[in-house]
C-alpha cells in the first residue's frame, strides 16, 4: 500500500508524516507540489507547515498547485486524503471540506499536548479508534480556529461529520470544539492536531496518533 | 549622488568623507588611507565601516578571546574551531554537529518582533553555511523588570518573533532561559542558538578557492533594510534621546529562508559548491571579503548584477544592506548549470555576480566602473585591534564586603510563604506562556525540551544517537565576581546536560556586556573570558565559537555582565536518558552535593533587592566528579534535576509539578537549605532497591549525598509544612499569564 506525502514549498512536517506512514505499515511516497503525477498512490497525506509562507491566506496558494488538481480529482472519486494542520487548511481552500481555519482566539501560536475525542470512527483515517476514544496528540498552530456558518455546522453535526473534538477548555476558539471533520463520503479528513507527532512516547506525548495511519490500511483492506 | 570610483578617488585625495557618521574613528580612517595609498571610494568606505565595526571585527574583544585558543584543552572532538561560521564537533558514528549562539540584542529592543525573528534567521544560516541541516534552536532571553510597562511591549514581541520565524522554518525550539532584571530595561538580550547535524565529509567552509570559479548570490533580493545594522545599531550605546533607529533593523521572511535551507541542502548533497558564506551582518561586504580572503585571495564582482527589491539603491547601500535570507556560494563553472536548476526547482532567485581571481584584489564594478579595489584581508581580518583600558570597578569591593541580609524563614507559615513566593517569582515561574508559542515537535526527533534541564535531539533514528544542549548564565554571580560567574555558568550548563545522561563535549558562548569604552565593563569582560577559558581548560571542553555583544547599556547604566554559556553533550542512546522528574510514588529522593549558606546572588536575595556578598567559588574538580556520578547512575536513576536559581525550593517545586506527583522531604535547617544556591547539586530519584548502587557511586566519586525523602501524594511536604500541588501549581503557573496574557 502506497501513501503519498505532499511537499509544498514551506511544508514542514513532511518527513514526520512519512515516518508515521511507515510506522503505520504502509510505504511512504514523496509527492512534489509542482508535479501533477500522484505516482500510483492509494492515499494522500497533506502535512503541516506554512506552505507558500501562508501568504494571502493559509492554504490559499497551495490549492492551485499542480499536485492539488490531481488530489481534488481522486478525492472526489473516493481516494482517502488526510490533511493535517496546514493540510486541513489546504483542503478547506480546495473546497474538499467546508469551513475555514482562522487565527486562534487568543492570537498566539499554540503548541501543546491536546486531548481530543474521536467522534466519528467510520472514516478511512479513524477506523482504528473506538468511538468516543480519548487520545492525547500535539496541537501546534497559529490559525487553528475552525469556523463555518450555522447551516454548515448543523450539517456537519447532523451528518456525523465531526471526526474529533477538543476535550476540556477550547484551545483556539473552534466552533463546537471541532478538531477535525470529514467529507460526506468519509474519505477526506481534515485534522488540526498532529497525529504524526504522536507515534511513540520517545518523541511525542503518546503513541496514540498512530491510529490514523493504521486506519488507512484497514480502509484499504476492506 | 555621483558615482565615486577608484579613478576619481585617485584624483581627489582631499574630498571630505563621512567616516565619523559611519562609526569610524579618525585613526581608523587614516589607516584605511594608508592601506589603500589613497582615500577610499565611498563604496570602500562603506565596506570598511561595517567590517571594522565592533560587531564584525571584535576589535575590543580579540585580545581577550585569543585565550580560548591558547588555553584550549586537547580535544579530539573538534573538527572545525573558532573563526569559521560555527564550530563543528565529532559526535561519533560519522556524524558531526555544529552549534553556535549569537546575539540580536539591539535590533530586538528597537523592533522586538523583527529583531528577534532575524536573530533566529541569522544563526540558522550560520549553521546551514557549515553544510549542516539545522535541527533545533534555543533562546536565552533577558528582560527588564517583569512588571515594567515596556517589558510588556518587548517580551511578547520578541517571543512572537522567535516563534513566528522558528516555527515557520520547521525547527523545534528546545530550550532557553528567561530572566528579568532592571538593568535589561532598554537593553533586552536576545541570544539565539542553533544546532545542526551533518556527516563529516559534508563540512563546508567559507573560502573562495580556484581562480575562474563563479561567485553566485542566491536567495532573497537585496533591499534597503538593515543598512548599517552592525555599525549603527550593535556597536553603539543607546542614547536617551535621538532619532529612531528602526530603519536599521532587518526584516525577515521565514518562508524564503525555509526554501533557502532545503535548496541549499540539495545543492550540498550534490557537492556543487567549493565554498559558501551566508549574508548576515555587513551583508555583501562581509561575504565577498571573507570568502576572498579565505580562498585564492582575489575576486571580481559586478555589483550591478545583484537583484534588487528597490532599484534605487546605491552601490554603497547594496554593499551595506543586511537584507535577510541571502547566501553567497563559490561554484565551479562545470557545476553551475546544475546549481541553477536546483534553485529553479525551489523558485530561488540566483545570479552569478562575479568570479574568483588569483592575487590580492577584491575588485567590484558598477556598470563597468571600478568602485572597489581593496586587499580583501584588510577588510575582513586586519581591522583595528584595541587593548582597551580596564579597571576593577569600585562596586566590586563594596558589594563583596557586605553580607547578605535577608530574612530566613523559620516557622511553618514562613517556609510555606517562601516556597510559594519563589515558585511565583518571574525568574522561576512556569514559562509555558512563552514556550507554548514555540513548536517543539517538528522534525519528530525532540526527546527533551523546556522545562527540562537540557534540550535533547535524536540525530539517528536507527542507533538512537543524540545530543543534549543547555545554555546558562547567572548574571548575579557574574556581577559579584565575573571570573567565578563564568566558571559557574559553564559548570551549570555542563551539569544540565549530564543530568539527562549526556556527556559534555564542547562549549559555545554569547558574551553580553555594556560599553567596552568603560574600563569597568572591560574588566568584567576580561575576567569573564579568563574564567571561561580557565574553566574550559580544567573541564577539558573546547570552545568552538561564540559571539560578543557590547554596548548593552543605556547612558551610564550597563547590563549585568551576562556571559551565556552553551554546552553540548552526546548521549549514545536517547532511550536511556534520565528525565527531570518522577512519575511514580515510593521513590527515594537524594541530594547529590553539599548545601552551604550560599545566599549571595541568589533568587531569594534578588527578591529582597540585595545584590551583595561574595559569589560561591566554582569547584570544577568536584563538578566533574558529579558529572561522572550522573553518567554512571543514568542507568538506574528514575529522575535527575539540577539545582540552580531558587535552590532546593525551586528544584522540588519543578519536580513535583511536572507530573503532579508530590514528595515528602525532611530538612534539618529548612529555611537555609531550601533557599541556598550552593552550586554543584542535583536531586535524583531512585527505586529504594538501588540505594547501595547510589552509595557506591557517591563513594567512588567523592560526592556527598543526603537522603531528602520520598515521592508520592498530592502535596509537597517539607517537615511539618504541607503545600498542596494545587496551591503550588497556581502560584507557579499564573505569573506569566497575569503579566503578559
Amino acid at each position: 500500500m502506497r501513501v503519498g506525502v505532499i511537499t509544498f514549498p514551506g511544508t514542514l512536517d513532511d518527513r514526520d508524516a512519512a515516518r508515521a506512514v511507515v510506522a503505520g505499515g504502509a510505504e511512504a511516497v514523496s509527492l512534489w507540489h509542482g508535479d501533477a503525477d500522484l505516482k500510483s498512490v492509494d492515499a494522500v497525506v497533506l502535512p503541516g507547515g506554512f506552505s507558500y509562507g501562508d501568504y494571502l491566506r493559509c492554504g490559499a496558494i497551495s490549492r492551485f498547485a499542480p499536485v492539488m488538481q490531481s488530489v481534488i480529482e481522486v478525492a472526489n472519486k473516493g481516494m482517502p486524503v488526510l490533511g493535517i494542520c496546514n493540510g486541513f487548511q489546504v483542503l478547506c481552500e480546495s473546497h474538499l471540506l467546508p469551513g475555514a481555519l482562522t487565527r486562534n482566539s487568543d492570537l498566539h501560536f499554540l503548541c501543546r499536548d491536546q486531548e481530543i475525542e474521536v467522534i466519528n470512527n467510520q472514516t478511512a483515517w479513524t477506523n482504528s479508534f473506538k468511538q468516543g476514544e480519548k487520545i492525547v496528540i500535539p496541537l501546534k498552530n497559529g490559525e487553528g480556529s475552525f469556523q463555518c456558518d450555522d447551516q454548515t455546522l448543523l450539517m456537519l453535526e447532523g451528518e456525523g461529520r465531526v471526526v474529533a473534538r477538543y476535550v476540556g477548555e477550547n484551545p483556539n476558539g473552534s466552533r463546537n470544539l471541532i478538531a477535525g471533520i470529514t467529507n460526506a463520503k468519509g474519505n477526506v479528513v481534515g485534522l488540526m492536531p498532529h497525529p504524526e507527532h504522536a507515534i511513540n512516547e520517545l518523541t511525542g506525548p503518546s503513541a496514540q496518533g498512530l491510529g490514523f495511519f493504521t486506519s488507512i490500511l484497514n480502509a484499504m483492506v476492506k | 549622488m555621483a558615482l565615486d570610483t577608484v579613478a576619481i578617488a585617485q584624483t581627489t585625495p582631499d574630498n571630505s568623507q563621512p567616516f565619523a557618521e559611519l562609526g569610524l574613528k579618525p585613526d581608523e580612517y587614516a589607516r584605511i588611507k594608508e592601506i589603500l595609498g589613497r582615500r577610499p571610494t565611498s563604496s570602500e568606505l562603506a565596506m570598511y565601516s561595517v567590517m571594522w565595526s565592533e560587531h564584525c571585527s571584535y576589535k575590543s574583544s580579540k585580545v581577550h578571546l585569543k585565550q580560548f585558543g591558547e588555553k584550549a584543552p586537547k580535544s579530539s572532538a573538534l573538527l572545525v574551531g573558532i573563526g569559521e561560521n560555527a564550530g563543528v564537533v565529532d559526535v561519533g558514528q560519522g556524524y558531526a554537529v555544529t552549534f553556535k549562539i549569537e546575539s540580536h540584542n539591539h535590533p530586538s529592543f528597537v523592533e522586538p518582533y523583527q529583531g528577534a525573528a532575524t536573530g533566529v534567521g541569522g544563526i540558522v544560516r550560520d549553521i546551514l553555511t557549515m553544510g549542516a541541516r539545522p535541527i533545533a534552536v534555543m533562546d536565552p532571553l533577558r528582560f527588564g523588570p517583569a512588571e515594567a510597562p515596556d517589558t510588556r511591549r518587548v517580551l511578547p514581541g520578541i517571543v512572537a518573533g522567535i516563534g513566528g520565524y522558528g516555527n515557520c522554518l520547521g525547527l523545534p525550539n528546545i530550550g532557553g532561559e528567561i530572566t528579568f532584571d532592571e538593568t535589561y530595561a532598554g537593553n533586552p538580550l536576545v541570544n539565539a542558538l542553533c544546532v545542526g547535524v551533518m556527516k563529516h565529509s559534508d563540512i563546508k567552509l567559507a573560502k573562495a578557492a580556484g581562480a575562474g570559479n563563479l561567485v553566485v548570490l542566491y536567495g532573497a533580493k537585496t533591499g534597503g533594510d538593515g543598512i548599517g545594522g552592525v555599525s549603527v545599531l550593535a556597536s553603539e550605546t543607546f542614547g536617551t534621546g535621538g532619532s529612531t533607529k528602526r530603519p536599521s533593523v532587518q526584516v525577515g521572511d521565514p518562508f524564503v529562508e525555509k526554501v533557502l535551507i532545503e535548496c541549499s541542502l540539495e545543492i550540498f548533497a550534490e557537492d556543487l559548491v567549493v565554498g559558501i558564506q551566508d549574508l548576515g551582518g555587513a551583508g555583501l561586504s562581509c561575504a565577498t571579503s571573507e570568502l576572498a580572503s579565505g580562498g585564492s585571495g582575489g575576486m571580481k564582482v559586478q555589483l550591478d548584477k545583484v537583484p534588487l527589491r528597490d532599484p534605487s539603491l546605491s552601490p554603497e547601500e547594496i554593499l551595506m544592506s543586511e537584507s535577510q535570507e541571502r547566501m553567497c556560494a563559490i561554484v565551479e563553472p562545470s557545476k553551475i548549470e546544475r546549481f541553477l536548476e536546483i534553485c529553479k526547482k525551489w523558485d530561488v532567485t540566483v545570479t552569478v555576480i562575479g568570479e574568483v581571481t588569483d592575487g590580492n584584489h577584491l575588485e567590484i564594478t558598477w556598470n563597468g566602473e571600478l568602485i572597489v579595489d581593496v586587499p580583501p584581508r584588510t577588510v575582513a581580518h586586519d581591522g583595528p585591534v584595541y587593548n582597551r583600558p580596564l579597571a576593577q570597578p569600585d562596586y566590586i569591593n563594596q558589594v563583596n564586603a557586605q553580607i547578605v541580609n535577608v530574612p530566613i524563614p523559620r516557622t511553618a507559615s514562613e517556609i510555606k510563604d517562601a516556597v510559594l513566593k519563589l515558585a511565583a517569582a518571574p525568574n522561576l515561574a512556569d514559562k509555558s506562556w512563552v514556550t507554548s508559542q514555540y513548536d517543539k515537535y517538528v522534525q519528530g526527533n525532540t526527546i527533551q525540551s523546556q522545562p527540562d534541564d537540557s534540550g535533547m535531539i535524536r540525530i539517528d533514528e536507527k542507533t538512537n544517537l543524540g545530543v543534549a544542549i543547555s545554555t546558562d548564565a547567572n548574571a548575579n554571580w557574574s556581577y559579584l565576581n565575573p571570573y567565578q560567574g563564568a566558571k559557574l555558568a559553564l559548570a551549570e550548563a555542563a551539569r544540565n546536560v549530564a543530568t539527562a545522561g549526556a556527556r559534555p563535549l564542547a562549549v559555545t558562548n554569547c558574551l553580553n556586556f555594556g560599553s567596552p569604552e568603560d574600563p569597568g565593563v572591560m574588566w568584567q569582560f576580561a575576567e569573564s573570558v579568563r574564567g571561561l577559558a580557565d574553566g574550559c581548560l580544567e573541564m577539558g571542553l573546547p570552545v568552538t565559537g561564540g559571539n560578543v555583544s557590547f554596548y548593552n547599556q543605556t547612558g551610564t547604566v550597563a547590563i549585568l555582565p551576562t556571559p551565556v554559556i552553551g554546552v553540548l553533550g552526546v548521549i549514545q542512546d536517547v532511550r536511556t536518558r534520565t528525565p527531570m522528574s518522577f512519575t511514580q510514588a515510593g521513590l527515594d529522593l537524594y541530594l547529590l552535593g553539599e548545601t552551604h549558606e550560599d545566599l549571595a546572588g541568589s533568587e531569594w536575595a534578588f527578591l529582597h533587592n540585595q545584590r551583595v556578598g561574595q559569589s560561591p567559588d566554582a569547584d570544577l574538580q568536584r563538578e566533574m566528579r558529579l558529572i561522572e556520578l550522573l553518567l554512571e547512575g543514568n542507568s538506574f536513576f528514575a529522575a535527575a534535576h539540577d539545582l540552580s536559581q531558587g535552590g532546593l525550593s525551586a528544584g522540588l517545586t519543578e519536580m513535583v509539578l511536572r507530573h503532579k506527583v508530590g514528595a515528602t522531604v525532611a530538612l534539618e535547617n529548612a529555611g537555609v537549605e531550601l533557599l541556598s544556591e550552593t552550586p554543584g547539586r542535583v536531586i535524583v530519584a531512585i527505586d529504594p532497591a538501588h540505594t547501595s548502587r547510589l552509595e557506591g557511586l557517591a563513594i567512588k566519586n567523592s560526592i556527598v549525598i543526603t537522603k531528602l525523602g520520598t515521592t508520592g501524594g498530592d502535596s509537597l511536604i517539607v517537615n511539618d509544612v504541607v503545600i498542596s500541588l494545587a496551591e503550588l501549581s497556581t502560584a507557579h503557573n499564573s505569573t506569566f499569564p497575569r503579566l503578559f496574557g
